[in-house]
């Protein structure tokens, strides 16, 4: 018989939920493993580079479904590594959502306002915030331009970004080599190992057990560091305490992969996933009308051209984040940047008999790639994702040695959240098209389904136990001592980029974690101040949680 | 099955048909039959969706022969279905017009059949060839004038191979912001 290592608490991924959570328990005496299923890279290990097997393909994962695709982070700092940075709040509406459920779908303990200090948090940390219109790329002033033009407002939105050092290179998926996005990377995630936390990439955890004394044994497969569908070796930690937070495509995986040994999983685990109603646009502009219509011109005195330049969504209209508008009819349109590959499969060819997709025509709208705006429509959809059974290792069947895989998620539309793409799209070529500005086409579904970079909800918080996994502090029902902490336990879509709110979560469920592992018997406190030092925050929260902690 | 031709030749034909049926190009030579010749300049085959294909890290190579050979039966049913005669010099899909050829990928590609996950797959690497020449270095591709980066457009790097674009913004306020903007610079 192997023995097993031991710890006080085992973080499963290094993405906002599992760095903030490894964070502050280390800081405050615990003893923190985290295990992450991909790679570690800093600095300049991020590529510019389209290559299989750079930077591009080895940290991020696009795992095909049946209806719905999901693109995710699979490194050391996950979805901060390859996300654009976009840091906004969610509006106060999503808090008051009903969903399909006839009541509300948040728990009463969460508003925006209860929210606040712990977005805060946040803030403080990496830190967040608000852009000018001075450092705005083209395409987001661009996109300002036509919503002023028809009407319309728009902000640049508030990011996690160091402006000095940014290049405007638009790389940010493949990793950011200047070090200008603030990713995990430069924050939370030193900050824990500072205090003795450990990381360990490359460690894909596949389930738990319990052991005798109360606590959970937590089984993992290393991977080999190419190609990650072979697997070179595997253990198993046990922890007092564990926090997961795979990602809202993975954490659901684990629990159900887990029931053989823990036991039944609550119903909500593998249901009610939200792609955070997500939907695209791509506008092929003409460049002559900017210039007569906008009067836009650039220094060089070309009017835009300059798709490929900038730092993904620096601009957004949020007329139709109204919360006196019906629920599934309000979504936030975001000017975005796709680099090439993914970024052109979906996008159709406009009024054209032929395929919209592929094909002759298509190419030809690619020669003006250059003159293209992407929007992208982040709506209420209505939790219609379901995890089918578990693949037999990770959360998809690996095709490529990197990055592409085949997954379980079911997803089908509903009549509510196809409504809400239609408005969107409506809205989206009412505001592009006028005066002969551009040509717009949604992105197809058609191929590889819907598709999501903000997959949420799969094991979702709530205050009723048939539609939530978790309860209001995050932890996994009929499982104590499992925290869920990721994407998976945001109840449904934001209309606006989630990682704020996925973090600011995690800030929040972070007390109430320290509280179980001191129950555990571990000996940790809470009340770190920001990883650099910060203390404004911090100091705003302590009289929240000190009854939380009961010292 | 054309009677001088190898099993190989034939598959790789057929590959690249279908390749050049997503993001067509212009013939590579004179009497090229994969290449149907609809569209100027270089299309996926010659950005390299071959090369993509077989390549191990993208994981399609041990597929490709007997996709090959589906995707030929496939233009032969095709073909006796519509009634169009197959040239015998070529591998069956190749021996297809383009129109002809863009149907069948259309049917393949369709949401009802069984085999479209396979032939989707075979239409992205065709595309990420076209536009990103996953199967080399980004900044060799540019160097030599790689054809599909050249037609989007892709600009090139600095001499250290990195990006950077000094002049990136108009510089002003080009819209009003939400009237119920927070502090921070959220939705209320």
């Amino acid at each position: 018989m192997t023995s097993s290592e031991s710890t006080d608490v085992l973080v499963v991924g290094s993405g906002f939920g599992g760095a903030i959570a490894a964070y502050h328990l280390a800081a405050g005496g615990a003893r923190v493993v985290v295990l992450e299923r991909g790679p570690w890279l800093n600095g300049e290990d991020f590529q510019h580079d389209f290559n299989f097997g750079a930077s591009s393909t080895r940290i991020f994962d696009f795992v095909i479904g049946d209806g719905m695709s999901v693109l995710s982070g699979n490194c050391v700092g996950g979805g901060s590594v390859v996300y654009f940075a976009a840091m906004p709040r969610a509006p106060r509406f999503v808090f008051e959502r009903t969903g399909g459920l006839g009541r509300r779908m948040w728990p009463a303990a969460i508003s925006r306002e209860s929210l606040e200090p712990w977005y805060d948090r946040v803030a403080e940390a990496l830190p967040v915030t608000r852009q000018t219109w001075d450092t705005v790329p083209f395409a987001g002033g661009l996109f300002g331009a036509v919503c002023d033009h028809a009407g319309r407002t728009a902000n640049p939105v508030p990011v996690a970004l160091d402006q000095a050092r940014c290049t405007n290179c638009n790389w940010m998926m493949s990793g950011c080599r200047f070090d200008a996005k603030r990713s995990l990377l430069l924050n939370y995630l030193p900050a824990a190992l500072s205090y003795g936390a450990q990381i360990r990439p490359l460690h894909e955890v596949q389930h738990l057990s319990r052991t005798e004394d109360g606590g959970y044994r937590v089984h993992y497969s290393v991977l080999d560091d190419v190609d990650y569908r072979v697997q070179v070796d595997s253990g198993t930690i046990d922890a007092k305490l564990v926090v997961l937070a795979a990602g809202a495509g993975a954490t659901p995986v684990i629990l159900q992969r887990s029931e053989p040994t823990l036991g039944p999983m609550p119903n909500a685990v593998g249901r009610y996933f939200s792609g955070n109603g997500e939907r695209l646009n791509t506008a092929i502009f003409d460049e002559d009308r900017i210039r007569d219509v906008l009067g836009l011109s650039r220094p060089d005195g070309v009017p835009y051209q300059a798709y490929q330049i900038g730092k993904g969504p620096c601009v957004a209209s949020w007329d139709r984040l109204d919360g006196s508008l019906p629920e599934y009819e309000r979504f936030s349109l975001e000017q975005l940047y796709f680099p090439p590959g993914f970024g052109t499969i979906l996008a159709q060819v406009p009024d054209t008999v032929g395929p919209t997709w592929f094909g002759a025509e298509k190419k030809e709208i690619l020669r003006s790639w250059q003159s293209w705006l992407t929007i992208f429509t982040m709506s209420e959809d209505d939790n219609e994702g379901v995890f089918g059974p578990p693949p037999e290792t990770g959360n998809a069947i690996r095709l490529s040695q990197q990055m592409l895989g085949r997954g379980p998620l079911r997803y089908d539309p509903t009549e509510n959240t196809r409504r809400g793409w239609a408005l969107s799209d409506a809205e989206v070529r009412d505001i592009l098209e006028r005066d002969g500005l551009s040509r717009v086409m949604p992105w197809t579904n058609d191929v590889v389904g819907a598709y999501t970079v903000h997959p949420l909800a799969s094991c979702r918080i709530g205050d009723d136990p048939r539609t939530s996994a978790l309860d209001d502090r995050h932890e996994l029902r009929d499982h104590p001592g499992i925290f869920v902490t990721d994407g998976s336990a945001v109840p449904g879509a934001l209309t606006v980029n989630p990682a704020m709110t996925i973090a600011a979560l995690a800030e929040r469920a972070v007390p109430g974690i320290v509280r179980a592992a001191r129950e555990r018997g571990v000996d940790v406190t809470y009340g770190a101040p920001a990883p650099d030092g910060g203390t404004s925050s911090r100091d705003a929260v302590l009289p929240l949680v000190s009854g939380l902690l009961g010292r | 099955m054309p009677g001088e031709m190898d099993a190989d030749q034939a598959r790789t034909m057929a590959l690249e048909a279908y390749a050049d049926t997503i993001l067509p190009g212009e013939k590579r030579w004179p009497g090229d039959r994969a290449v149907a010749g609809v569209s100027q300049g270089g299309g996926a085959v010659a950005s390299g969706a071959l090369e993509v294909l077989r390549s191990a890290e993208g994981g399609m190579a041990p597929a490709l022969d007997a996709l090959a050979d589906a995707l030929n039966e496939h233009a032969r049913q095709y073909a006796a279905e519509a009634g169009i005669e197959l040239d015998h010099d070529v591998p069956p899909f190749v021996s297809l017009d383009y129109p002809n050829r863009v149907r069948l990928v259309q049917r393949l590609t369709g949401r009802t059949h069984p085999e479209r996950e396979a032939w989707i797959s075979v239409a992205m690497f065709s595309t990420i060839a076209f536009d990103a020449a996953a199967h080399t270095h980004t900044v060799e591709a540019l160097a030599a004038g790689h054809p599909g980066l050249t037609t989007i457009g892709f600009r090139p790097p600095d001499s250290d191979g990195l990006w950077r674009f000094d002049s990136y913004s108009y510089g002003r306020q080009l819209a009003r912001p939400h009237p119920h903007t927070t502090p921070s610079g959220s939705p209320a």
